[in-house]
């Protein structure tokens, strides 16, 4: 019996580390690999008549260019390595959204990258990593 | 860059070449050659007839009667799913593969934005001081009733919604009517698209004046007032106003500038907290007349002392100012809530009940209370000076509240054309087809009706202007009357599902 890991990208150097760490875990174990991507939204915002009318399509372009210039290519560059990966984009609050996609793939172990926000920011508006560690359902992973 | 930059530039040249109808007194000779026109308009709509020598407008009737009856065709469906509307706002139904879509609540906030504005501060009142304190229990009856209107006009409104080729969504009382009666047979097919265009012509028409011209026009009155009144460097320069709201205007709906829009929308929810916050501060503070109030309002209802027609005058001025301010049995709102992500229409509806029950119920009720318990209600009131009157309640305990509501006065009426400039457009195109050139005729136009509004004294234009609104209620209406049946079997098979368990909860509270 393999494990499945969940990596958190959100395009940045970090996610990047954190994406390498996981990929090694992975060759070494035979690991299932998600490559996850979350578009921050909150289902309780104010929009326009315009905005809403438009909101499905400007959804899938939102997805579409998630997959094409941030998920995409690390699935791909590790496939061919031989892993076993699959590349998800979802919508919604980064850290409850990792956990249950996390929940609802069976992942035993979350690994992000540790982001660079700074104390204040992250005083106001909580961490993504600090959040999970507080919530998720298994084991989160933090690379420096 | 350069491109949306040349079309700034296009954009104030044409503004600027509005104002010049503004100074040369041109007011005059357009409210001469329109008020023929506009006057047999509004007197057919406005037709009223005597009811114990109070003269009450058809439209107002048929608005309340259509109220009433769908209330108890849904057996009361105002009380049964106001729980459950709650609950789908609050998304515990909602679906996580969904996540990104339009939401229950999204939906909501962008219906309500469009009717919360200048009926629930200045129109209360205006009803208040007409009609005594006893208005407030009919209007709160009227919006009780205007629930379910709402109710079923949203649920038409997702269920014969348009998936254009471009991949948005659209919908409303234009599409249900033409969709929903063509199920019935070509006789109904026919009837149908009459009630489709005639909808659409008055509801350009009401985009046109209601939606814009007269929220120009108030927005510019409060802000003279607050600035020092007739001698207000202010008081003569409405041009320049509307000009600098027209801008604004295009901006967002020309320039496709999302920023202008995203911060009004997420700054209008805020103001509204503060009215109403404010309005429950002065409640509480005064709480040992509050007894007394209620007392006023129930036996003003029934005994009408002093007001002019008797209890039947009261009960018109509560009446009246709940249709003014939540526009059920309009069609209005179906345009806005049709684009939530659902597969159960009537779940819509649930959520739309949410409408009347804030607009008026808890607005509306807030303003009135805040005006009777301050006493500064004025029967002799101009009807025109209602943003005066409740400013003046609220400075009566914080001085420096006229400031604010100045702001909200003014963000409400951006929020409010923002709206109906998108209800206009999808009638205009649903009139003349869906192209670039359609689209910007109708956006030039309603530009040049905010320079117009807030520049001129139109009493004629803003007159037909209301009428257009309410006329929009006489096609949709008649059509729902139609469509009850339709509604009532996807009423039926959600209930059935909700009551049996079957609806998958998302969140476990």
């Amino acid at each position: 019996m393999s494990s499945v890991l969940m990596v958190g990208v959100d395009g940045s150097e970090c996610g990047e580390r954190a994406v390498e760490f996981a990929a090694r875990r992975a060759r070494n174990s035979g690991a299932r690999l998600y490559i996850t991507y979350i578009i921050e939204w909150s289902p309780f915002t104010f929009s326009t008549a315009m905005e809403n009318a438009e909101r499905h399509q400007r959804r899938e372009e939102e997805i579409q260019r998630a997959h094409s210039e941030i998920v995409d290519p690390v699935v791909e560059r590790l496939k061919t390595e031989g892993l076993d990966v699959e590349g998800l984009v979802r919508h919604g609050h980064v850290a409850d959204t990792l956990n249950s996609l996390a929940k609802s793939k069976g992942v035993v172990n979350i690994i992000l990258g540790r982001q660079g926000t700074s104390k204040l920011k992250a005083h106001v508006f909580g961490s993504v990593g600090s959040r999970l560690v507080q919530s998720a359902e298994c084991a989160v992973t933090v690379v420096p | 860059m350069s491109k949306s930059r040349v079309g700034i530039t296009t954009l104030v040249s044409l503004l600027a070449s509005f104002s010049v109808f503004a100074e040369t007194g041109i007011d005059e000779k357009i409210n001469i050659a329109v008020k023929p026109f506009a006057d047999a308009v509004a007197g057919f709509v406005f037709s009223s007839f005597p009811v114990a020598g109070v003269p009450i407008p058809f439209v107002l009737v048929w608005l309340i009667v259509a109220a009433t009856i769908f209330t108890f065709y849904f057996k009361f469906i105002n009380l049964r799913a106001f729980k459950h509307g709650f609950e789908l706002v609050r998304g515990d139904y909602h679906d996580p593969e969904a996540a990104g879509e339009v939401t229950h609540f999204q939906a909501l906030a962008t219906a309500l934005s469009g009717t919360v504005g200048l009926g629930n501060i200045a129109g209360v009142a205006v009803a208040v001081s007409l009609g005594g304190p006893g208005a407030t229990l009919w209007m709160i009856l009227a919006g009780f009733l205007g629930m379910s209107s709402k109710f079923t006009e949203c649920t038409l409104g997702v269920k014969y919604r348009n998936e254009l080729p471009d991949g948005t969504v659209s919908g409303g009382p234009m599409y249900y009517l033409t969709k929903g009666l063509a199920e019935k047979g070509a006789g109904f097919a026919k009837l149908g698209k009459v009630l489709a265009v005639l909808f659409a012509i008055f509801c350009v028409g009401g985009s046109f004046g209601g939606g814009n011209m007269f929220q120009a026009n108030q927005s510019f009155a409060q802000l003279v007032n607050v600035t020092g009144g007739d001698t207000s460097w202010l008081a003569d320069k409405g041009w320049l106003f509307g000009l600098i709201v027209a801008t604004l205007v295009g901006l967002v709906i020309m320039g496709g500038i999302k920023g202008i829009a995203r911060v009004t929308s997420k700054i209008v929810p805020f103001m509204a907290i503060i009215y109403v916050t404010a309005g429950v501060a002065i409640i509480l503070m005064n709480y040992s007349l509050v007894p007394s109030a209620i007392g006023a309002i129930i036996d003003g209802a029934f005994t009408a002392e002093g007001i002019s027609g008797g209890v039947i005058g009261v009960l018109f001025q509560g009446f009246k100012r709940a249709a003014f301010s939540n526009e059920a049995g309009v069609g209005s709102a179906a345009i806005a809530h049709s684009a939530v992500q659902t597969n159960r229409p009537v779940t819509e509806g649930f959520v739309a009940l949410y409408e009347p029950f804030v607009d008026t119920i808890v607005v509306c009720t807030i303003t009135a209370l805040v005006i009777i318990i301050t006493g500064t209600w004025d029967p002799s009131v101009d009807p025109s000076a209602g943003v005066q009157l409740t400013s003046t309640a609220f400075e009566s305990a914080f001085s420096w509240f006229p400031i604010v509501l100045t702001v909200a006065v003014i963000l409400f009426a951006f929020s409010t054309m923002i709206s109906w400039s998108y209800y206009g457009l999808k009638s205009w195109t649903f009139l003349f087809g869906e192209n670039k050139f359609t689209d910007a005729t109708y956006k030039v136009l309603f530009l040049f009706f905010v320079v117009v509004g807030s520049s001129m004294q139109l009493g004629a234009v803003i007159d037909f202007s209301d009428a257009m609104i309410f006329a929009m209620a006489f096609p949709n209406l008649l059509g729902c009357y139609f469509l009850l049946p339709v509604v009532k079997k996807e009423l039926n098979e959600y209930w059935d599902d909700y009551k049996s368990g079957r609806l998958v909860k998302t969140r476990v509270s």
